[in-house]
C-alpha cells in the first residue's frame, strides 16, 4: 500500500470519558488524508490534548472505532502497538525531554528505539539541530535549556524519523512568533515530504499562516468541521480520488 | 533489536539513589553470617565423625603395676575385636602435660595416681550396645577399666553448636529477606522517578522488553557494584575474624575452616543480590509499562 493512498486514519464515533466523569470527547469522527495538514483548533479544556493522545496511541477511546494506516488499532494486541508508533511523531504539550539526556540524544531517541545504528545516526541528529538552530547547544540538558529552546528539542525529536503522521500539541506555545513561523515552516517541508501532519492549537492567528491548511475544531468535546474539508478528502488528493466533488473547504467560517 | 542498543537509549543512570548502598552492607551482613554458619557447620562435621566412631577407655586402678597390666591386657583384647579399626594407649607423658595446669610441674605420680588412657577408635558409632559389648570383654581382665563413647562428653557442645547453626541460618535468611525487600523499594523508587522516562520511551516505540533492559542493566550495575564492595567487606571480615581464630591453635575450631566450596557459596551472596536486583527491575517496569496502553 502505497502512503499517498487510502487513509491515515479515521475515527468512528469516538467517545472518550476519564473514569466516571462525563465524556470529554463525544461522537468524534473524522478522516485524515495522506499528506494533508490539519489544525485542531478550540478553547482550552475543549479536548485538543484529549484527542491527540488518542491519535499518538496514549490511550484507548471509550467507545468507537480508530483505524490507522488500514488498520483498526482498537482490537490489535498492545504487542503490536510499537510498531505503529514508530511511525508517529510526536510533540507533546509539556514536551517531555527525557531529563537526563542532552538535545543530541533526546532528538536520536527515536532513531535509537527503532534499532539505527550509531554511525548512521550522528548526521540526521546533527541536521535536525541546526534546523532548529540548535548546533551549539548539542549537548546541553533540557533543563540547561529555555522553554523556546526545550519547545525546538521536542519537535526536532518529532521530525527526526520522518514519520507518517506528525502530532503536535501546541508546538508554538514557549516561541516567539518569527521562530513560531519558522517552526511551520519545518511542518510544511515535512508534509510536502509525505507527512500528515495535525496541529493543535487555540492560537487562531497562526492557521492563516498555512494557506493549506485543514480546520478541526473542538468544543466541549464534540468536533465541528466549519470548512467541511473533512468530509471529503483535501484537494491535494482530489484528482486521485474523485474529480468531480465540491471543493467545500474554500468557504464557510470558523 | 540487540541488547547493547538498549543500553544507550537511555544511557547508564550514575550512581545514584541508595541500591548500591543497601545492597553492599546487606551483602557484607550475609557474607559474615553465611561464612560464621559454614564454619560452624564445618567444625561440627569434623568434630562429629572424629568423636562419633571413638571410645575411651580408662583403667581407673591406684595401683601403678596393675593398672599397667590391665592397660596391656585391654589393649591387646580390643586389638583383637572385629568391632575396633585402632586402639592406642595415650602415653603417660601426654596426660601429664595434659594434667599440668591442675597437678602442677612434677607432681608425685604416685601420690596423684592417673588413670591409664586408651584411644579406641571404631568402625561405626559409639552405640551403647556398642560400648556393652566392650565392657563385657574387659571386665574379666581389666575390672577396673571404665568405657566411654567419646561424643558423650561433648554432646553439649554438640548442641551448643548446631543452635548456633541454626542462628546463622536464620540470620542469613532474615538478611536475604531484608536484602531482596530493600532492593525491591529502591528499585521501584528509582523507577519512580524514571516514570516519565518509561512512558516517553513507550510513546516514542520502544517495546516492553527494549524498556525493561534499560533499567535491568542500570539496576544491576548498581546492584553489582554495591555487591561486590559488600562482598569485599564481608570477606574482609571473615578472613580477619578466621585468623584470629586460627590463631587460637585449638585442635577443635581447626576443624571450622572454609572449604573452597563454602568460598564459592560466599561469592554467590553478591550474584544473588544482583538476580534480586535485576529481576525488581524488570517486574516493576513490565508492571508499570501493563497499565499504559
Ligand atoms: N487525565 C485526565 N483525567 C481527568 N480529566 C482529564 C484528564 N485530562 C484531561 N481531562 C479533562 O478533559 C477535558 C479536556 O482536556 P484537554 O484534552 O487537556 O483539553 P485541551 O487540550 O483542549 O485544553 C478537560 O476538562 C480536562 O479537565
Ligand atoms: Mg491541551
Amino acid at each position: 500500500m502505497s502512503p499517498r493512498t487510502g487513509e491515515t486514519i479515521a475515527f468512528d464515533n469516538v467517545g472518550l470519558r476519564y473514569g466516571t466523569d462525563r465524556e470529554v470527547l463525544s461522537d468524534v469522527s473524522f478522516t485524515l488524508y495522506p499528506g494533508s495538514f490539519y489544525f485542531l483548533t478550540g478553547a482550552s479544556g475543549a479536548g485538543k490534548t484529549s484527542l491527540l493522545r488518542l491519535l499518538y496511541l496514549a490511550q484507548r477511546p471509550s467507545r468507537g472505532g480508530i483505524s490507522m494506516f488500514g488498520t483498526d488499532v482498537i482490537t490489535l494486541p498492545r504487542s503490536r502497538l510499537p510498531a505503529f508508533r514508530r511511525r508517529l511523531g510526536v510533540v507533546f504539550q509539556d514536551f517531555r525531554l527525557v531529563p537526563h539526556l542532552s538535545a543530541f540524544d533526546n532528538i536520536a531517541l527515536p532513531l535509537r528505539v527503532a534499532g539505527m545504528r550509531e554511525a548512521d545516526l550522528a548526521g540526521p541528529v546533527s541536521d535536525m539541530l541546526e534546523w532548529v538552530g540548535l548546533t551549539s547547544r548539542a549537548h546541553a540538558r533540557p533543563a540547561t535549556l529555555s522553554g523556546g529552546e526545550q519547545q525546538r528539542v521536542a519537535i526536532a525529536r518529532a521530525v527526526i524519523g520522518r514519520p507518517d503522521l506528525l502530532v503536535a500539541d501546541e508546538p508554538t506555545g514557549n516561541v516567539d512568533p518569527e521562530m513560531a513561523l519558522k517552526l511551520l515552516r519545518l511542518f510544511e517541508a515535512l508534509n510536502r515530504l509525505g507527512t500528515t501532519v495535525v496541529v493543535a492549537t487555540h492560537d487562531v492567528h497562526l492557521l492563516r499562516k498555512v494557506p493549506d491548511s485543514l480546520i478541526m475544531r473542538l468544543d466541549k468535546g464534540r468536533l465541528s468541521d466549519p470548512t467541511g474539508a473533512l468530509r471529503y478528502p483535501p484537494r491535494r488528493q482530489m484528482s486521485d480520488i474523485d474529480a468531480d466533488a465540491p471543493l467545500p473547504r474554500d468557504g464557510g467560517e470558523f | 533489536m540487540r541488547g547493547d542498543r538498549a543500553s544507550q537509549l537511555v544511557p547508564q543512570a550514575r550512581l545514584a539513589g541508595p541500591i548500591p548502598w543497601v545492597i553492599a552492607i546487606m551483602v557484607a551482613l550475609t557474607v559474615i553470617a553465611a561464612a560464621g554458619g559454614l564454619a560452624l557447620n564445618n567444625l561440627a562435621q569434623t568434630a562429629q565423625s572424629e568423636l562419633s566412631g571413638g571410645a575411651t577407655v580408662q583403667i581407673v586402678e591406684a595401683l601403678p603395676l596393675e593398672r599397667s597390666r590391665q592397660a596391656q591386657a585391654s589393649l591387646a583384647l580390643l586389638l583383637q575385636h572385629p568391632a575396633v579399626v585402632s586402639a592406642a594407649r595415650v602415653p603417660d607423658e601426654e596426660l601429664e602435660q595434659l594434667l599440668e595446669p591442675w597437678l602442677g610441674v612434677g607432681a608425685d605420680r604416685e601420690a596423684v595416681p592417673i588413670p591409664a588412657l586408651i584411644d579406641v577408635r571404631l568402625r561405626s558409632d559409639a552405640t551403647e550396645t556398642q560400648l556393652d559389648s566392650l565392657r563385657t570383654l574387659l571386665a574379666e581382665q581389666a575390672p577396673a577399666a571404665r568405657i566411654d563413647a567419646q561424643s558423650a562428653w561433648l554432646r553439649p557442645v554438640f548442641s551448643a553448636i548446631s543452635s548456633l547453626q541454626w542462628l546463622a541460618l536464620a540470620l542469613v535468611v532474615l538478611l536475604g529477606l531484608t536484602s531482596a525487600a530493600a532492593v525491591w523499594l529502591a528499585a521501584r523508587s528509582a523507577l519512580g522517578t524514571n516514570r516519565n522516562t518509561i512512558e516517553v520511551v513507550h510513546l516514542l516505540g520502544g517495546t516492553d522488553s527494549q524498556i525493561a533492559r534499560i533499567f535491568q542493566r542500570s539496576v544491576g550495575f548498581d546492584a553489582a557494584l554495591g555487591g561486590a564492595a559488600g562482598l569485599a567487606l564481608g570477606l574482609i571480615a571473615v578472613f580477619v575474624i578466621g585468623r584470629q581464630f586460627a590463631g587460637l591453635g585449638s585442635g577443635m575450631v581447626a576443624g571450622g575452616g572454609l572449604s573452597w566450596i563454602d568460598w564459592v557459596l560466599l561469592a554467590l551472596v553478591p550474584a544473588f543480590g544482583v538476580i534480586i536486583a535485576v529481576l525488581t527491575a524488570r517486574v516493576t517496569v513490565m508492571g508499570a509499562l501493563r497499565r499504559m496502553l
